[in-house]
């Protein structure tokens, strides 16, 4: 059940993804969606879940793009088994925490993914400190956001359902 | 215990899929020098792996093969000694063979130009004292061999029949302080006798103080003594002395080396002393 959960957020995030970048003028998205997934699956399910989540959305991502296979899917890899530990070893249940880790987990899938890049010769990003900062601080915000969110929306779903309840009393 | 488990199964995994997502990359990269990095990479290890196991069978090979196989080795050994000295043997063989021939084809040559009617003889014995410079050869009456009959070889006269037998003879050389010949300088024609010193020159007596002799002179058997053939190289002056009174001290080298002698003729054609011999005892 949580499995079919994880596949069904990646596939969500995967569509977010591709539909925004359709609409965006340079053809690129501040927000990695599919980032914010595997380190939330991370952060919430462990190291194996959140390495195995990085995998299979790192790899779907770049089947749906034109880069080398493998090096976006290890680089989520990487950051989801990061954050697995992280959600293990720490408490990380407060947004600024959450927020760190968001975006130190974006600073590093971009590290790796571009000194991959970089060590094997196919594309050099120059000195992105921008974009990824932007990028790091859009996803740290979605993923606190999308915390919130997923916390908070059982209750606010039980409260309107028991409200309803009430006045058909 | 059940974290640690867990944890090292996360690592396990971890590792199996950075591999995965590693050989990922690796297929699909091609290495500067065109070929994918997976089959560049993999090639590189196993052809390590293949160098390291050739550099051990053949380091294992040359242990056995140089320290403790050696048995055949010294069997092989001791076959190539003895095919080496075979060798050895057969080529000294050959070696002789070949001086034989050309001293038989030396001597045949002389032969035909002598224009003498010759015996081939093989020298089969020498003196069996020092002071005598005598050889013994395998012809004799036999083969029509008699004493005084001259003794040549290649290079010039050697001696003369002293002893003949039925199958052998006793050759006196030149060299023997009893051996005498007439001679002649061969440039001037002075004439004179030569006789042996006993050592390895010969004399050359009764030459004229006026006679026009110089070192380095051939000089050549004279005839007149009956026994040997005219003008047969007989040696060198080596050496000039006056003596005092009329005739000089002339010193000569012999053109036989006659230790190296091996094969000689003997002038069997009768000569002027084997006539009058012939007519005394007739």
């Amino acid at each position: 059940m949580k499995a079919a959960g994880v596949i069904l957020a990646i596939a969500v995030a995967l569509a977010l993804q591709t539909t925004l970048a359709r609409y965006m003028a340079r053809g690129s998205v501040a927000v990695d969606f599919v980032l914010v997934v595997v380190v939330y699956v991370g952060l919430t399910s462990g190291p194996s879940a959140g390495l195995l989540t990085g995998t299979v959305a790192g790899l779907a991502q770049e089947a749906l793009s034109t880069t080398i296979i493998g090096i976006g899917g290890l680089a989520d890899t990487i950051v989801g088994f990061l954050a697995g530990i992280v959600g293990t070893q720490f408490i990380v249940a407060h947004s600024l925490p959450r927020f760190v880790v968001f975006f130190v987990a974006t600073v590093v899938h971009a590290v790796v993914f571009m000194g991959l890049y970089a060590v094997l010769d196919l594309r050099h990003f120059g000195t992105p400190y921008a974009v990824v900062a932007g990028q790091a601080a859009a996803n740290a915000l979605l993923g606190v956001v999308g915390f919130q969110v997923v916390e908070l929306l059982p209750g606010v779903i039980e409260r309107r359902r028991d409200a309803k309840n009430r006045l058909r009393r | 215990m059940a974290l640690l488990e867990y944890r090292q199964r996360s690592g396990y995994l971890f590792l199996a899929v950075v591999v995965g997502h590693i050989l990922l990359i690796s297929a699909r990269v091609n290495s500067s020098t065109g070929v994918p990095v997976l089959e560049a990479v993999t090639f590189g290890v196993f052809s390590e792996i293949q160098r390291t196991v050739s550099t051990g069978i053949s380091a294992v090979r040359n242990t056995w093969n140089g320290y403790i196989g050696l048995q055949h080795v010294k069997r092989e050994n001791d076959e190539l000694k003895q095919r080496l000295a075979a060798a050895e043997i057969m080529l000294q063989q050959q070696r002789a063979a070949a001086e034989r021939s050309r001293g038989l084809a030396q001597l045949l040559e002389l032969r035909e130009h002598v224009g003498l009617q010759t015996v081939a003889a093989e020298i089969i014995g020498a003196a069996a004292t020092a002071d005598f410079r005598t050889l013994t050869i395998d012809k004799g009456t036999r083969d029509g061999l008699r004493p005084d009959m001259a003794v040549i070889s290649p290079a010039g006269i050697a001696g003369r029949i002293v002893v003949p037998s039925a199958r052998s003879a006793k050759v006196q050389l030149l060299v023997d302080r009893n051996a005498a010949a007439g001679a002649m300088i061969e440039r001037t024609r002075a004439q004179g006798v030569v006789v042996g010193a006993g050592n390895d020159r010969l004399r050359l007596d009764y030459v004229s103080d006026v006679a026009d002799v110089v070192v380095g002179d051939a000089v050549v058997s004279s005839g007149i003594d009956g026994i040997y053939p005219k003008g047969f190289v007989i040696g060198r002056v080596e050496s000039i002395e006056r003596s005092g009174g009329a005739y000089r001290r002339i010193i000569v080298r012999p053109a036989v080396d006659f230790s190296a002698l091996e094969e000689v003729l003997v002038v069997v054609t009768p000569t002027a002393a084997h006539k009058a011999s012939d007519g005394v005892s007739e």
